[in-house]
């Protein structure tokens, strides 16, 4: 970080993943400057999920290297590489159900402000970590919410929950897996805006199917197809992209 | 009857207006175990006190794993015997070189004794949660168990390693020669145990045990290892149930392998279940509950083992969330003020309902005694009505009982699901209920 703004935040070199004889990921390349709202959009299979998987540190990359902020964390597990800066959202809710709304985020907000596995200090009494706390809940609009249990929220909350708990630890970059899956056209909206708010001043990464929410948020947008790459550029140039086209945007227009 | 999970859990925020409240309770503890023996005097019902004590520490201890952390142990005895031996050493090493240890400090040696386990095995057993665990655990309670009847230098075979409590050096003039001394000093530990162990849910780690028990995977992603987690919680748990041991070492100045065993391990899951796990004070109801069902019972039925089985099935199946959990989902209702229109129903139920279990137990006990071969005698007393098991008209009132008893409550029980489901829609419209 102390070097210069030309590290990019995230760097996937030649990353293949194969689960048995299938491969799939193929060979990923994919760089993603700091501060840039990047998404990642291509067909049902093409292995977005996979990616997020293989960058959070859920799985190991068969061959190939990851980097973030120029530190290599492909074989780093989940934690370590949260630890260093990156975090992600699921896409299917994956919050803790049983705890409150207040909790949720508090928990996500305790390794961060640097009270890790502490059995000695009160967690009510730690104002910068309640203050925080009651700050993500106010962004994410769950004040109201907050004795409630996770799993009896809606589903829209639900997936607010999910985003917030994602980016209450202040990690720098943020991989956000289809958020506003199952969202209403007005919930959507709402996201969106949401997103957009949230990650000011950090790298996004988004996967996302909508490609209203995908031409609303990012700077720029990679297409995945079969485990690679096939164009990587600003939302106008995909858009203008014939091969991409061909492989995915015509397969929805048509 | 309509499930209770939106209970809000009672270790929520403590509003600032709870507060005052929250001490109180524990005030009200605080004063009920040193006014206990002053009311109920009698050398049996201190025995039972002291043995309901141990048993919560236990049980509270055993809820650090299952309710809070998430992990089911088959062989929680382990961490309580070696506590209890360790114990029992240190007593006797205390008594020959004069080592300046009062006795109120010996149920530490006990935690130590579970701890120091707890540290050298935890590791490898907390790598995972679930069935993985389980079985280790079992594993290792079996283990530890066989090996105490081996090592007999350190365990002291089957008849196991006595001490005596009154060689220890005495402070205050108390001996602990009487049981009453014993009783507050089990009951100072009791107290002290339960404040630390409901301290540590309010912790930092104690919040991420509960997270690694909902969803230990995205505890990954927010910076916590789960392993380190469920180790951290392991040695806690045994430590706190090693105290448990070290206070039976010093009530019954003895330690053998049944402190080890899998009945002991057993005892205690029955405990933290019907208790109710997702409450902290749950395990406290089934401590006192079962261990007084172990006493009792054994004096009053020789088939105490199937009575037990029946109420956990029936906790099982009917109360998940244990008597803690029962109690806690009228906890709504209260604060909505609807708890008065089920209340009525619950009083039409409880007579048929009664009916129905007089005419199990009354079946049980006929059965029981019909085939037995050890002479027990023949005359049940059921509430003071003696019934002959060889006579037609007892198999009779039985039958009777049971069926007439379960047609009546299957509809009084419906009713009280109609009234509960009223309670709960008009608490939820009133915002008490989410």
């Amino acid at each position: 970080m102390t070097r210069s703004g030309m590290i990019p935040a995230i760097e996937i070199k030649s990353v293949q993943k194969n689960f048995g004889s299938v491969s799939i990921i193929r060979d990923l390349n994919l760089s993603v400057a700091k501060g840039e709202r990047h998404a990642i959009i291509g067909p049902n299979g093409a292995g977005k999920s996979t990616t997020f998987n293989l960058i959070s540190g859920h799985i190991k990359p068969s061959s190939g290297e990851i980097r973030l902020n120029g530190d290599v964390i492909s074989g780093l597990r989940p934690f370590e590489i949260n630890r260093r800066g990156l975090s992600r959202s699921f896409q299917v809710t994956n919050v803790f159900a049983h705890m409150t709304v207040w909790e949720n985020v508090r928990c996500a907000v305790l390794w961060a402000t640097g009270h890790r596995y502490a059995f000695w200090k009160n967690v009510d009494n730690l104002p910068v970590v309640k203050q925080r706390t009651a700050e993500i809940l106010d962004d994410i609009h769950l004040t109201h919410r907050r004795d409630v249990p996770a799993g009896l929220l809606t589903y829209a909350e639900q997936r607010e929950l999910e985003i917030g708990v994602t980016i209450a630890g202040g990690a720098s970059v943020v991989l956000l897996d289809e958020p506003t899956a199952g969202m209403s056209h007005a919930e959507t909206e709402r996201a969106v805006s949401l997103i957009r708010r949230l990650t000011e001043n950090r790298t996004l990464v988004i996967v996302e199917h909508d490609m209203s929410v995908v031409f609303g948020i990012a700077d720029r947008i990679s297409v995945l197809v079969y485990g690679q790459i096939i164009a990587s550029g600003t939302p106008e140039e995909i858009r203008g992209n014939r091969q991409v086209k061909e492989a995915y945007l015509g397969e929805e227009a048509r | 009857m309509s499930e209770a999970p939106t209970a809000p859990r009672p270790a929520a925020q403590t509003p600032s207006g709870g507060r005052a409240g929250f001490y109180a309770i524990w005030l009200i503890a605080a004063a009920a175990l040193i006014v206990l023996p002053l009311i109920f005097s009698s050398g049996g019902s201190l025995t039972s006190f002291s043995l309901i004590g141990i048993a919560i520490v236990f049980a509270l201890s055993y809820n650090i794993l299952l309710g809070q952390t998430g992990l089911l142990s088959f062989g929680h005895a382990v961490q309580y015997g070696l506590g209890g031996f360790l114990a029992v050493h240190v007593m006797n090493a205390v008594a020959s070189y004069n080592w300046p240890l009062p006795l109120p400090l010996i149920p530490l040696a006990g935690g130590i004794g579970g701890l120091a386990f707890a540290i050298v095995i935890g590791w490898v057993m907390t790598k995972r949660a679930g069935t993985v665990f389980a079985m280790i655990s079992l594993g290792i309670g079996e283990l530890v168990a066989s090996s105490s009847l081996i090592l007999r230098s350190v365990f002291g075979g089957e008849a196991g390693i006595t001490t005596d409590r009154t060689a220890l050096p005495h402070v205050f003039g108390w001996t602990f020669g009487s049981q009453l001394q014993v009783y507050y000093l089990i009951a100072f530990w009791t107290m002290i145990s339960a404040i630390a162990m409901y301290a540590l849910t309010r912790t930092p780690l104690g919040r991420i045990c509960n997270a690694v028990r909902d969803n230990p995977e995205r505890v990954e992603f927010i910076g916590y290892d789960p392993h380190v987690v469920r180790y951290l919680a392991y040695g806690f748990s045994g430590f706190f149930a090693g105290v448990a041991g070290g206070l039976a070492a010093i009530n019954f100045e003895i330690a053998n392998s049944a402190y080890l065993g899998a009945t002991q391990s057993g005892l205690v899951l029955f405990a933290a279940f019907i208790g109710g796990t997702s409450h902290f004070f749950g395990p406290i109801l089934g401590a006192i509950v079962v261990t007084y069902l172990q006493l009792d019972l054994t004096d009053l039925t020789t088939v105490w083992q199937l009575y037990f089985g029946i109420i956990f099935i029936g906790i099982v199946m009917f109360a998940p969330g244990g008597i803690a959990g029962l109690l806690m989902m009228h906890r709504p209702l209260i604060r909505a003020g609807t708890l008065g229109t089920v209340i009525p129903s619950y009083l039409v139920a409880a007579l048929p309902t009664l009916a129905l279990a007089l005419g199990v137990i009354l079946s049980i006990e006929t059965v029981a005694r019909y085939t037995s071969s050890e002479g027990d005698g023949n005359v049940i007393n059921l509430l003071g009505v003696p019934f002959n098991a060889t006579a037609p008209t007892t198999w009779l009132a039985a039958a009777v009982l049971v069926i007439g008893g379960f047609l009546i409550a299957r509809l009084s029980w419906r009713r009280v699901a109609e009234a509960w489901d009223r309670a709960a829609t008009s608490a939820r419209d009133r915002g008490y209920l989410a």
